[in-house]
């Protein structure tokens, strides 16, 4: 269309980006003590190599336990706002590639039309190497809701649909790894 | 069920980089190798996080002031809107800047090049957009530094920038250049975006009225994030 202006391209946030964006805090979603499950999502990011990744960042959005963003856009007004739940986290791997995110479980809320879509935690990854973010999806494995989920139901090969799903292992904490290239590449979205 | 909001509206081809781009080396085993499943925006996609003014003070926005002495370099304001694809301004929306200092070292313990650290800069900051989308820093021009991409490789000068913006995916990290740098022909980061004009989107220009007599230069870098696509009008009653 005519008119319109150039968005600005994105540029890579390269590898000293912690200066910029690391806030040790952010990876605590449960900070100023919201309602809803306690959950733990931990694992680590590989590149083409399955060498570790230490220069990535991770930002994730979601709903509060009702299924509400805490956003101006969501008018689901029979769903509470959680004042206490922002929703937005953040956080940087360790040398090891590592990460570790405290939140709460999601609720479940609207796709498009009549669909209602699984609890999922919607995740931006920057990294040195990456000269946008690529987006992708948490899903849980334990949740019921997963088999009508509109994004999981149009993914055919189960092996790319298990890519998004986050598994409960020791201590109930979730598990959930990024691999950049290989076998096991984490399934990324176009959006 | 409430209604989904309008979907932000895709990228034209070649105005963003790509994932594999050889000549920046790090792309190569980092970039995903399937291709990217596309999905449709529902309210997850369409919704974002909102940052209140009252997150960054102006110690946030000076980094000239962060520290007991002033820093070395030449000053200078960076100040822009973020705008939206229509040229509608973003209010109330976080920017994160982080750069190295004018020597070309970062405060990082990743990096080792041979430049001296300034103990009166750290070389981050942030700032909340006001109600016009405007954005404002004091800072010092950095330098230029060598990396290891290819042999006597040098990174142009630059900013990093995050922006956030309205949804989740309109969320914008990128690099502010400065005109004129004869190192932009030869740094592939820059040269990774096909398309000319958006290209140059990310060079800021020098505008004389910004600069402050006797103190600091002025340069102006708007950042332009992912529009609302058309919404069909209502139908008349």
């Amino acid at each position: 269309m005519s008119g319109k202006l150039i968005p600005t391209p994105g540029q890579t946030v390269g590898p000293f980006f912690a200066l910029g964006l690391d806030r040790p805090e952010w990876s605590d979603l449960t900070r100023n003590n919201p309602q809803g499950e306690r959950i733990v999502i931990e694992g680590r990011v590989f590149d083409g190599d399955g060498a570790p990744v230490p220069d990535a960042v991770i930002e994730l959005w979601q709903a509060n336990a009702a299924g509400r963003y805490n956003s101006p856009e969501d008018t689901q007004d029979d769903k509470p706002i959680d004042p206490n739940f922002l929703g937005y986290g953040r956080v940087a791997t360790d040398p090891q590639g590592h990460f570790r995110i405290t939140t709460i479980k999601p609720g479940p809320v609207p796709g498009r039309g009549n669909a209602l879509q699984a609890p999922h935690i919607e995740v931006a990854f920057f990294a040195r190497g990456l000269l946008k973010q690529l987006f992708t999806r948490i899903y849980f494995a334990d949740e019921a809701a997963n088999a009508s989920d509109p994004l999981l139901a149009g993914i055919e090969d189960d092996s790319v649909r298990r890519t998004l799903l986050a598994r409960r292992g020791e201590g109930g904490v979730y598990r959930f790894d990024f691999v950049l290239q290989g076998k096991d590449e984490t399934a990324f979205l176009d959006l | 069920m409430a209604k989904t909001p309008a979907a932000y509206a895709r990228h034209r081809e070649g105005t963003q980089p790509p994932y594999l781009y050889p000549d920046y080396a790090s792309t190569v085993k980092r970039a995903p190798t399937r291709p990217l499943i596309p999905f449709e925006h529902t309210l997850s996609e369409i919704t974002g996080p909102t940052f209140s003014s009252g997150w960054a003070g102006p110690a946030a926005t000076d980094l000239t002031k962060q520290h007991k002495s002033e820093p070395l370099g030449e000053r200078i304001i960076v100040t822009g809107c973020i705008l939206d694809e229509d040229g509608r301004p973003v209010p109330d929306t976080l920017v994160e800047l982080w750069q190295c200092n004018a020597a070309g070292r970062y405060h990082h313990p990743v990096d080792q090049h041979d430049a001296p650290l300034d103990p009166n800069f750290t070389g981050a900051g942030q700032a909340v957009t006001d109600a016009e989308g405007r954005y404002r820093f004091v800072t010092i021009k950095p330098g230029a530094y060598p990396w290891r991409n290819s042999p006597n490789a040098w990174r142009p000068a630059h900013l990093h920038f995050g922006v956030f913006g309205g949804g989740f995916v309109t969320r914008l990290v990128t690099q502010m250049y400065f005109p004129g740098d004869p190192l932009l022909q030869y740094d592939p980061i820059y040269q990774s975006t096909a398309d000319a004009a958006a290209r140059e989107r990310l060079i800021a220009a020098y505008v004389p009225e910004l600069s402050e007599p006797e103190w600091a230069l002025g340069y102006a870098f708007d950042m332009v994030l992912r529009g609302r696509e058309a919404t069909p009008f209502e139908a008349a009653p």
